[in-house]
């Protein structure tokens, strides 16, 4: 067992060769979001952040990347499309040679964007959807958006691209994955994600409300076995599993400062997109530093890298070299520090964390009285009054961090 | 899937695009949401994979600038494992 490295030494070693390229890179292009969803992993604290960042730092952003060898692309926010020069970073992605996602709500969508954009060079659109009602999707998004995103998805598939629909999945509508893969197959997308809420953000503060019984997503695993059977060879169903539900934590972004570099409204160069929550991690910004000092160099990216900062049960856990101790942004908002095993793991000590939470969401599955917590659109002014990494529901010690 | 014929002419699939990554020194794969990086002779085949060229050229094509023999077998089981994981598609 080797000693805990200073940080000073680690980020020395960052520019060591074991230390592969940021393949995959992240814009969150703006917090703008005609959207309210109660699930967002935004930052809660999301409208007291810096200003964005304008065209020629994006670009700027898109160079350095791709010459460390950033590859795949993902535009998101917030809602992208929100963005007016999205045409110009997608053109200018393109001719770099990335492969470009852009991650939309479908609001803003227009007929003539969808063309634009194709002229540009973007490659595929993840469309998402709250529900297969129009009731629940308006609902869970606060807005009047379902008729809306059937027709983009429709322009979508006319304009050519391939088509990813991706539907959060949560309590209020984890029952209809059913009615939601119909859907998927009517509009004709060739690839359905269906991700499990990850309880970060606004949705660690609507925890209570959106952690489904174990009793469900065993029934939605079984729905999207069926349909999958069904579609083979047309459709391709990735069932994102919730990490509530495991043994075992998932190997959060690979682990951190691996493949992943995401880049905040505001410029913030981010290990992973909930990283904003971590404490004393002083997160640089492309505002002040290159990409290359930033991945390679920085403090922040390397505090995670390898396996010096682990603590038992991590430590001397033969698995670590396939799950990387989990999330870090799990452990932090669970247990009150960043080091500690992801607590979904059965060998943490704080496991109980877990199973306490899907115990209350087993029992108020079958409960009768209605629920007292009331959910928390994503909302600017809420975002200004809200405090960061608070959570909403945790009953237990340990929450947050003493 | 029909069998596979030397005049079948097999082309990346629509939505994934093909692409030689200097920082990786490897052919990748690239599909929404995903990236396979490549072998030597995976990224030999599937660059060859045009849409224009059927099987039987791919492989003379191959075996031509490999300067051997006898590779017909070998890159037909692996363009048929390609049509399986939709990485492949074939053209008329």
């Amino acid at each position: 067992m080797t000693a805990p490295a200073a940080p000073v030494s680690r980020a020395a070693r960052g520019a060591s060769p074991q230390v592969g390229p940021p393949l995959w890179l992240l814009l969150e292009l703006t917090y703008r979001c005609p959207l309210h969803c109660v699930f967002c992993y935004n930052p809660t604290e999301f409208a007291r952040t810096g200003a964005e960042l304008p065209t020629a730092e994006w670009i700027r952003v898109l160079r350095e990347a791709r010459a460390l060898g950033a590859v795949q692309l993902g535009l998101s926010g917030g809602e992208p499309l929100e963005r007016e020069d999205l045409e110009i970073i997608v053109a200018e992605a393109h001719a770099l040679g990335y492969y470009i996602n852009l991650i939309t709500s479908g609001v803003g969508l227009t007929e003539a964007r969808c063309a634009a954009l194709k002229t540009a060079g973007l490659d595929h659109i993840q469309l998402s959807f709250q529900d297969s009602t129009r009731e629940l999707n308006d609902f869970l998004s606060s807005t009047r958006t379902f008729e809306l995103k059937a027709k983009v998805a429709a322009l979508i598939r006319a304009h050519d691209y391939p088509m990813v629909l991706n539907v959060v999945l949560h309590r209020l509508n984890i029952d209809h994955v059913g009615e939601i893969l119909e859907m998927a197959e009517r509009l004709g997308a060739q690839y359905v994600e269906l991700a499990n809420t990850q309880y970060y953000g606004w949705a660690w503060l609507n925890r209570q409300q959106l952690l489904p019984s174990r009793a469900q997503v065993a029934r939605a695993e079984a729905v999207t076995q069926r349909f999958r059977e069904r579609v083979a060879g047309k459709i391709q169903v990735y069932f994102v599993v919730p990490d509530y539900f495991e043994r075992r934590p998932k190997a959060c972004m690979g682990g951190l400062g691996s493949v992943f570099l995401g880049i905040a409204p505001d410029g913030t160069a981010l290990p992973c997109h909930a990283a904003r929550m971590l404490p004393n991690l002083e997160l640089p910004s492309v505002l002040s530093a290159d990409l290359r000092a930033i991945w390679y160099d920085s403090e922040a990216f390397n505090r995670f890298r390898g396996e010096a900062w682990m603590k038992e049960p991590c430590r001397s856990c033969p698995e670590r070299v396939q799950d990387f101790g989990g999330c870090r942004c799990q452990a932090y908002l669970m247990t009150g520090d960043a080091t500690n095993t992801d607590p979904v793991c059965d060998l943490s000590p704080h496991h109980h964390l877990v199973t306490d939470a899907v115990a209350r969401a087993d029992c108020a599955a079958t409960a009768t009285a209605p629920r007292e917590h009331v959910l928390v659109f994503r909302d600017h002014r809420t975002s200004i009054a809200v405090v960061p990494g608070e959570p909403a529901d945790v009953g237990g010690p340990g929450a947050r961090g003493t | 899937m029909s069998e596979l014929t030397d005049t079948m002419k097999p082309a990346i699939a629509r939505g994934m695009r093909l692409q030689w990554e200097p920082a990786q020194e490897a052919h990748v794969l690239l599909y929404p949401e995903g990236m396979v990086k490549l072998n030597g002779s995976a990224g030999a085949i599937l660059s060859r994979c045009d849409g224009v060229r059927t099987l039987a050229d791919i492989v003379a094509d191959l075996e031509r600038a490999y300067a051997t023999s006898g590779l017909a077998e070998d890159v037909r089981a692996f363009v048929t494992m390609a049509l399986e994981k939709r990485w492949l598609e074939l053209r008329a």
